[in-house]
C-alpha cells in the first residue's frame, strides 16, 4: 500500500471529509476538515489496519493564517505511516474532536498541544496542561508568545534590559 | 575569632569543624544530564566516599549538603525551596552545572527554566561545566571542605560559654 | 462483655485510602518523575504520573537557533543515549537536504551508536539492579561504561555530551588508536553480560520480583503507540534498523531478540530486562563486523557553512535505545527551521504507568517504573 492508495480510499469513502493532498517534500501529507478527522482515524484504525497513532502534533502558520493540527498514524501492517493535517482558525476558538476513544496515546499528546498551542480538545477525559505549571499564562510555542517577567515572585529572564534586580529571594 | 572567645571554643571550633568537613552527607537530588556524572562520581572509578560524602541519603532532615545537579525549572523551584528548609543547619549548597549556575545553554529563550538556583537558595561553590567532569566535582567538594575548616562553629550545645559579640 | 468490645472495635477501626506523593525527588524515580499514589495499605489503587518538572524548552529554541545550533540541544533530549540522538536528527536535516553521507562516515556512524546503545543499557542495568537493591549491580555497570566513555572521550573531548554527529557525517576524524581502543574492549566484554546474567537476571530473588509484574501485552503496546523494547518485549519482532533500515544497516548481520514469556507472563518486566541483555550481544556482533572495515575517504560531505534546505517537512525515525525517536521538522528555506518537534519514545513509556500498576503492591511499582527505563529529559523536553 502507498501513500496515493490511502489518499485515493479516504477520498472515496469521506469526498467531504477530505480536502486534498499537500504535495511536500519529501514527506506529502493529506488535508482534513476538522469535524470529520474523528471518522477518518476511526476508519483508518478498524478498515485499514492503522493500529497505532505515533504523534499529534501542533504547528503555528501566523502567515496563513492557521493553528495546525497534524496527525501521525501508523500501520504496522503496511510498515507505513501517513501525515494528516487539519487546519483550524488561529484564535481562541480553535477546536477539534479528540481522539483518545481511539487511540490512548492520544490523551498525553492532546494534553500538550493544548499546552502549547491553545488547541481546545473537545471530549478529552483530562483536559489540563501537561508540561507548564496549572497556573501559566499564554501559550509558548505560538509564535507571538512573549516570555513573562515574574511568575510567582521569581525573575524570568537572564536580565532585565532596564536593569532591574534578577538577584535575591535567597537568604 | 570573636571578641568573647579563648583557646578552649577555638580548638572546639577545629574538632567540630574537621568532623563536619569529613563527613558530608549529600543528599540525592539529581534533575538531569549532571546528575549522572555525579552518580559516576560516586561509583567506583572516582570514588567520593574517601572523602566521607560517600552515604547519599535520601531524606533531607538526614543530609547537610545539597548538590543542585541539573536544570533547574520554574516548576521545580517551589520544591526546591522546600527541601532546602527542610535540611538542618549547618547546611551548605552546591551548584553543579551551568544550568543550576546561571540557566546554562536554556539561557536565551527559556520561559520555564530558573536563570541561577542562587535565585531561590543561597549558594556556597558553584561548579561550571556541562556537565562538569567528576574531577571537577571533587575539587568543588574539597573547595568547599577548606570552607568550612575556617569558619566560625555556629553556638551550639556549647553556645553559654560563648559570648555574643 | 469481650464480645461486646470486639464489636465496638470493629466500627471503630475503619480502613481508609492514603494518598501518597511519590515526589519529584526520591532516590528510585530515575529523575524528576512524580508520581501521586493512592493505596489502600500496601496495594495500590491508582498510580498517576505527572510530568514537566524538566521542561526546558527544547522545541523554541530549535525555532530560534540555526540548523547547525540545534544539534547540542538534541543531545541533551535523552542524555544517556546522546550519540543516538543527535544521528537521528542529522539523518532527518539530510534527507530534508537530499546530501549523501561519505561511506567512512556511515561506518563510524553506525559503530559510535551501536557502542552508545551498549553504554544506555548498561546503564538501565545498573540501575534496575540499585531499585532492587542490588548496589553491586550498579559498580559493575558504571565500570564498563567508564570505560566506553573513555574511548568517547578520545573521539570527541567529551563524557556524556558529544555534540560529534553533525549534518553531513561527524564532526572528527577516528585514528587507529581509537579502533585499537574499540577491539581491546569488546574483547573484554564479551564475556560480561553472561557473568551480568548469572548476578542478576538468572538470581531467583530478581526473578521473582520482576516476573508477571507490569505485563504489557500487544494490544496496550499499539493502543498506547509504544515502540522499541516494549514492542520487543511483547512478543512483536520489530526493530526499525531491520524493518526501514537507515545508513548502513542493511549491510549488517544481526538478530532481534524478543520477550518469550519464559519466567512468567509474556511482556513482564523480566522479558524487558531479558531483551535489553540481548541486544547488548547483537551490537557487540554488529560492531565487529564493521571495524575491521571501515573505508578511507571523507568524514563529512560538503554542506558549507549555513544550512537552508528547501522548503518541505520530513518526519524521519531512527531506533534509540529506548524506543523509535522521531523529528518532524517543517522547513520554510531559511536558515531556521519553522518547527522541530521530536517524539520521545518515553513519553508514551510513562502514560502507561496508570494501567499497569492497578492492585499490585508499592514494591511492585518501583519494579515497573525501572522496567520502563524511562529518561526525563526525553519526556519533558
Amino acid at each position: 500500500m502507498t501513500f496515493d492508495d490511502i489518499f485515493s480510499k479516504l477520498s472515496v469513502k469521506f469526498p467531504k471529509g477530505v480536502l486534498g493532498k499537500e504535495e511536500t517534500k519529501p514527506d506529502a501529507s493529506i488535508k482534513i476538515e476538522p469535524s470529520a478527522i474523528h471518522e477518518v482515524l476511526k476508519y483508518m484504525r478498524d478498515e485499514l489496519n492503522f493500529e497505532t497513532l505515533h504523534m499529534v502534533s501542533g504547528v503555528d502558520y501566523p502567515a496563513l493564517p492557521a493553528l495546525c493540527v497534524v496527525y501521525h498514524p501508523g500501520s504496522y501492517h503496511h510498515k507505513m505511516i501517513v501525515s494528516l493535517k487539519v487546519y483550524l482558525p488561529r484564535t481562541d476558538e480553535a477546536k477539534v474532536t479528540s481522539v483518545t476513544d481511539l487511540y490512548k496515546a492520544a490523551n498525553w499528546h492532546e494534553r500538550e498541544t493544548y499546552d502549547m498551542f491553545g488547541i481546545q480538545f473537545l471530549n478529552h477525559p483530562d483536559h489540563r496542561r501537561i508540561l507548564c505549571p496549572e497556573d501559566w499564562k499564554g501559550f509558548p510555542l505560538r509564535k507571538d508568545y512573549v516570555t513573562p517577567d515574574y511568575y510567582n515572585g521569581m525573575p524570568v529572564p537572564l536580565y532585565f534590559e532596564d536593569g532591574a534586580p534578577t538577584e535575591g529571594g535567597a537568604h | 575569632m570573636g571578641p568573647g572567645d579563648n583557646v578552649v571554643m577555638t580548638t572546639m571550633d577545629d574538632v567540630l569543624n574537621w568532623g563536619r568537613s569529613n563527613s558530608l552527607w549529600p543528599l540525592t537530588f539529581g534533575l538531569a544530564c549532571c546528575a549522572i556524572e555525579m552518580m559516576a562520581t560516586g561509583a567506583a572509578d572516582y570514588d567520593l566516599e574517601r572523602f566521607g560524602c560517600g552515604v547519599f541519603r535520601a531524606t533531607p532532615r538526614q543530609a547537610d549538603l545539597m548538590i543542585v545537579a541539573g536544570t533547574v525549572t520554574l516548576k521545580m523551584a517551589s520544591r526546591i525551596r522546600m527541601l532546602y528548609e527542610q535540611m538542618p543547619d549547618p547546611k551548605w549548597v552546591i551548584s553543579m552545572g551551568s544550568c543550576s549556575n546561571k540557566g546554562g545553554p536554556y539561557w536565551q529563550e527559556g520561559y520555564h527554566v530558573l536563570k541561577g538556583v542562587d535565585r531561590v537558595v543561597p549558594v556556597d561553590i558553584y561548579v561550571p561545566g556541562c556537565p562538569p567532569r567528576p574531577e571537577t566535582l571533587i575539587e568543588a567538594i574539597m573547595m568547599l571542605q577548606k570552607k568550612i575548616r575556617v569558619q566560625e562553629a555556629a553556638l551550639g550545645p556549647l553556645g553559654f560559654m560563648r559570648k555574643k559579640a | 462483655m469481650q464480645m461486646d468490645s470486639t464489636e465496638n472495635l470493629k466500627e471503630t477501626l475503619r480502613t481508609d485510602e492514603l494518598l501518597l506523593n511519590m515526589g519529584p525527588q526520591h532516590p528510585s524515580t530515575h529523575g524528576v518523575l512524580r508520581v501521586v499514589v493512592t493505596t489502600d495499605g500496601e496495594i495500590v489503587k491508582e498510580a498517576k504520573p505527572e510530568i514537566g518538572y524538566l521542561h526546558r524548552c527544547f522545541e523554541k529554541h530549535a525555532e530560534n537557533s540555526d540548523y547547525i545550533a540545534v544539534s547540542p540541544y538534541v543531545d541533551r533530549l535523552d542524555y544517556l543515549a546522546s550519540m543516538n540522538n543527535s544521528m537521528g536528527y542529522a539523518i532527518a536535516v539530510e534527507s530534508l537536504l537530499g546530501i549523501e553521507v561519505p561511506r567512512r562516515a556511515e561506518y563510524i556512524r553506525v559503530i559510535i551508536s551501536e557502542l552508545q546503545r551498549i553504554a544506555s543499557h548498561l546503564m538501565s542495568y545498573g540501575t534496575y539492579g540499585l531499585d532492587m537493591g542490588a548496589f553491586t549491580a550498579f559498580m559493575y555497570g558504571f565500570r564498563d561504561r567508564e570505560m566506553i566513555l573513555d574511548i568517547f572521550e578520545m573521539i570527541s573531548g567529551a563524557r556524556l555530551l558529544y555534540n560529534y554527529m553533525w549534518i553531513g557525517g561527524t564532526y572528527r576524524d577516528i585514528t587507529p588508536e581509537i579502533v585499537q581502543k574499540i577491539k581491546d574492549f569488546l574483547v573484554y566484554f564479551k564475556p560480561k553480560v553472561e557473568e551480568y546474567n548469572n548476578l542478576v537476571t538468572y538470581n531467583q530473588i530478581f526473578v521473582e520480583r520482576t516476573r508477571n509484574i507490569g505485563v504489557i501485552d500487544l494490544k496496550t503496546c499499539h493502543t498506547y503507540g509504544l515502540t522499541g523494547v516494549m514492542l520487543r518485549g511483547a512478543g512483536l519482532k520489530w526493530d526499525l534498523r531491520k524493518e526501514h533500515p537507515y545508513s548502513i544497516y542493511k549491510e549488517v548481520e544481526f538478530d532481534v531478540p524478543v520477550g518469550t514469556g519464559q519466567m512468567g507472563t509474556l511482556g513482564d518486566c523480566w522479558d524487558r530486562h531479558i531483551v535489553r541483555m540481548n541486544e547488548m550481544i547483537q551490537s557487540i556482533r554488529i560492531i565487529e563486523q564493521l571495524i575491521d572495515g571501515i573505508p578511507e575517504g571523507p568524514h563529512r560531505a560538503k554542506v558549507g557553512k549555513v544550512i537552508k534546505p528547501p522548503a518541505g517537512e520530513v518526519y524521519s525515525r531512527t531506533e534509540c535505545p529506548r524506543g523509535e525517536l522521531g523529528f518532524y521538522i517543517i522547513s520554510d528555506s531559511t536558515g531556521k527551521p519553522a518547527r522541530v518537534r521530536c517524539k520521545s519514545p518515553c513519553f508514551m513509556n510513562i502514560a502507561t504507568l496508570n494501567d499497569l500498576s492497578q492492585g499490585v503492591m508499592v514494591a511492585d511499582l518501583i519494579a515497573t517504573i525501572g522496567s520502563l527505563d524511562i529518561v526525563l529529559g526525553e519526556v519533558d523536553r
